[in-house]
């Protein structure tokens, strides 16, 4: 007999796991079919294609079909706004994190520094406090900052520093950071030098030595922390709002200000749309995480 | 002009000191001399931590010497970087780039020093052959074994033409078969290339048969320098004796000095022993003698006055070309390697325990060294 002989309890606790884990979201994709303005009761797919008709709250018909609030939501420009503003951050910081942090995660491999210690340990800090606690100390850190700055200077009018996207992004960067230098530690963790060493001894200068041996070797890595730092950036509710400004609205932001008004399917449209990119994401990590294991 | 110098490599007076991460100071290498001529091969032969690879790291230009001073091909290293040493290493765990092929791996260096391409393809195609590794260029190093990978460690450094060649332990991970082939194929391809070779081992056979010059070393220091007849013949400290093959040491007092030989009185037999005074020994000095388990003469009864011992036979063990026949001589056991010239099913034929037998110590093959 197999010793390890599946219990059904097992199986009950898989499926009730599976259910709270992807139900919401099942109900939310679905939704964004719905043929009911008011999200409340599914009251099935928009049956026909079609100049636009409704029926009270019900549409019967529409140019888009059952992709109907995805339609809607295509003519939204507030959205496109939103997005193209999540897009600018995600990519920004995204991109300078994955600098800086590779940096750091290399700094601390290879030299000895008096402060290293605490160095590391502040790598964990910006992941284990409450991301409230950090948007409001990004709040309180800019505000002052800027009203400082402006006052010295006497900047007046459009030439005040204000909230807004640049102090989004560097919000973002310094939370994305930790997660970078985190990930790429790990890859560095079994790089042998010898093979810097071999490069030097053959010739290359130590410029040359990081372009053509150790930056191929820890690429995988500095990806892998790159696409945790973007859909990090992407999704990125608590401290966006606290450090965001007029004209800067993020995605999360923009939904959070609809949903206090009315929940449209186009707010199922938006995060169906949304789930999708970062499914594609995180299967994209998956990949390199496991030709990294190769 | 650049200045020409006899030697390749030298190492005048070299001190490194590594702090241990228990706070104390470690001299891996203590005041290093040594030099390698152009075109030989050189092995550092020591046991772990002697100060083999820290010694070869600062010729490469990876560590740099706490005192004293390198000097490749005449001139004083100084600080140079390893990019600007026109030594090359072939590393004991190959650090092959994983991510690129054997191609590119044995083109890099070329590419380092701006070769055109054709020439580029002309010299790594060379190399492959001589490394007799055609056909696996597009390969990257995971797709090759062992021995294979170490070949094209080996094309990769080959391929610059160095002045001097610097190997650590590079059959160190092959198993023996392949080890003993490939120490045939190195020692080959350095006399066709002529290329100063400075090989790093622990193994004594290896280095015995490939060099022609070995630095024997411990603790941080050389013990002997020479050629492997010098250094398996001529010890010249009782560490060489026993670390090279092995020695029966007998301890005694320099009792007389005539010419080139010492008598010893060696308490344990209690009678002298006569041998060659390779140590410098002074009258009235601590010495012990040395001589090797294959150079003792077993007879049945004394062939001279002078070194012949009287002994039992205390146990032996067969191991196919020799007998290892272990014998009681007063207070001693000594240890003598008969070679089985005759091929017998009889036990008689290889010794008894118990048996009663003369030792004879040839004094030309026996050596007096200074008990240190
Ligand atoms: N970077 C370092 N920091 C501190 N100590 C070191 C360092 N490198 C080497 N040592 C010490 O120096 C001594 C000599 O080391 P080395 O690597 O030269 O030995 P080796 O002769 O090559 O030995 P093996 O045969 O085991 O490779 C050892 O005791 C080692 O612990
Ligand atoms: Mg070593």
């Amino acid at each position: 007999m197999n010793p390890h002989r599946r219990h059904p309890f097992i199986r009950i606790a898989a499926l009730v796991v599976y259910f709270f884990l992807y139900a919401p979201i099942v109900m939310l994709v679905l939704y964004s079919f719905n043929a009911s303005r008011t999200n409340i009761l599914f009251e099935g797919f928009i049956p026909s294609v079609g100049p636009l008709q409704m029926e009270g709250s019900l549409v019967t018909q529409s140019p888009c079909g059952a992709f109907h609030w995805f339609c809607e939501l295509a003519k939204n420009q507030e959205v496109g706004v939103a997005a193209r503003n999540t897009l600018t951050i995600a990519l920004t910081s995204t991109f300078v994190s994955a600098i800086i942090g590779t940096m750091a995660a290399l700094a601390m491999q290879r030299y000895n520094f008096r402060i290293k210690p605490f160095a590391q340990l502040s790598l964990y800090i910006p992941i284990v406090i409450p991301e409230i606690v950090m948007g409001i100390g990004v709040l309180t850190l800019f505000s002052q900052l800027f009203a400082i700055v402006n006052n010295s200077l006497g900047l007046a009018g459009d030439a005040r520093l204000t909230l807004g996207i640049g102090t989004v992004i560097v919000s973002h960067i310094a939370f994305c950071v930790p997660f970078v230098t985190l990930v790429v530690q790990a890859r560095l963790q079994g790089f042998d030098k010898s093979y810097e060493e071999a490069a030097m001894d053959l010739g290359a200068n130590e410029l040359v030595t990081f372009w053509r041996v150790t930056f191929p070797m820890i690429l995988p890595g500095v990806l892998s922390g790159a696409l945790l730092a973007f859909t990090l950036s992407l999704d990125d509710f608590v401290i966006t709002f606290f450090a965001t400004g007029p004209g800067a609205t993020t995605l999360p932001i923009y939904v959070y200000g609809l949903l206090r008004r009315i929940i449209t399917p186009q707010v199922n449209a938006l995060s169906t749309i949304w789930i999708g990119l970062v499914l594609v994401a995180v299967v994209l990590l998956q990949r390199l995480q496991a030709r990294e294991a190769k | 002009m650049k200045e020409l110098s006899e030697f390749a490599v030298e190492m005048r007076d070299v001190v490194k000191t590594f702090k241990t991460p228990e706070g104390t100071m470690l001299n891996a290498v203590d005041h290093v001399n040594m030099n390698i001529k152009n075109g030989e091969f050189f092995s550092m032969l020591g046991s772990s931590g002697c100060g083999k690879t820290t010694s070869l790291r600062m010729m490469a230009g990876f560590e740099w010497p706490s005192e004293g001073e390198i000097y490749i091909e005449g001139q004083a290293m100084g600080h140079t970087p390893p990019f600007q040493r026109n030594v090359n290493t072939v590393f004991q765990s190959y650090a092959l780039f994983q991510h690129m092929t054997v191609y590119q791996n044995i083109a890099f260096g070329l590419e380092m020093e701006k070769a055109p391409p054709d020439e580029i393809k002309a010299r790594v195609g060379r190399v492959l052959d001589m490394v007799q590794l055609m056909g696996m260029e597009k390969r990257f190093p995971k797709q090759l074994s062992g021995g294979q990978q170490q070949r094209i460690a080996l094309a990769r450094a080959l391929v610059k033409l160095p002045n001097v060649l610097l190997l650590d332990e590079p059959l160190g991970a092959l198993d023996l078969k392949l080890r003993k082939e490939m120490q045939l194929e190195l020692k080959a391809i350095q006399q066709k290339v002529g290329i100063t070779f400075i090989y790093v081992t622990h193994d004594q056979e290896e280095a015995l048969t490939m060099s022609d010059r070995i630095a024997v070393m411990s603790k941080g220091k050389v013990m002997q320098m020479g050629t492997p007849v010098e250094i398996y013949e001529r010890p010249t400290s009782r560490f060489v004796a026993g670390f090279i093959g092995e020695s029966n040491f007998l301890e005694g007092t320099v009792q007389s000095i005539n010419g080139e030989r010492a008598n010893v009185l060696v308490p344990a037999l209690m009678t002298e022993v006569t041998g060659l005074n390779t140590g410098k020994v002074k009258m009235g000095e601590k010495a012990v003698v040395c001589i090797r388990p294959e150079k003792i003469r077993i007879s049945d009864e004394p062939v001279s006055k002078q070194n012949s011992f009287r002994g039992a036979v205390k146990t032996t063990t067969y191991i196919g070309s020799d007998t290892h026949v272990y014998v009681e001589v007063g207070k001693l056991t000594i240890k003598v390697w008969e070679q089985n010239r005759v091929s017998s099913l009889d036990p008689k034929a290889y010794y008894t325990a118990g048996q009663n037998l003369t030792l004879n110590l040839m004094p030309e093959n026996t050596l007096i060294l200074a008990d240190a």
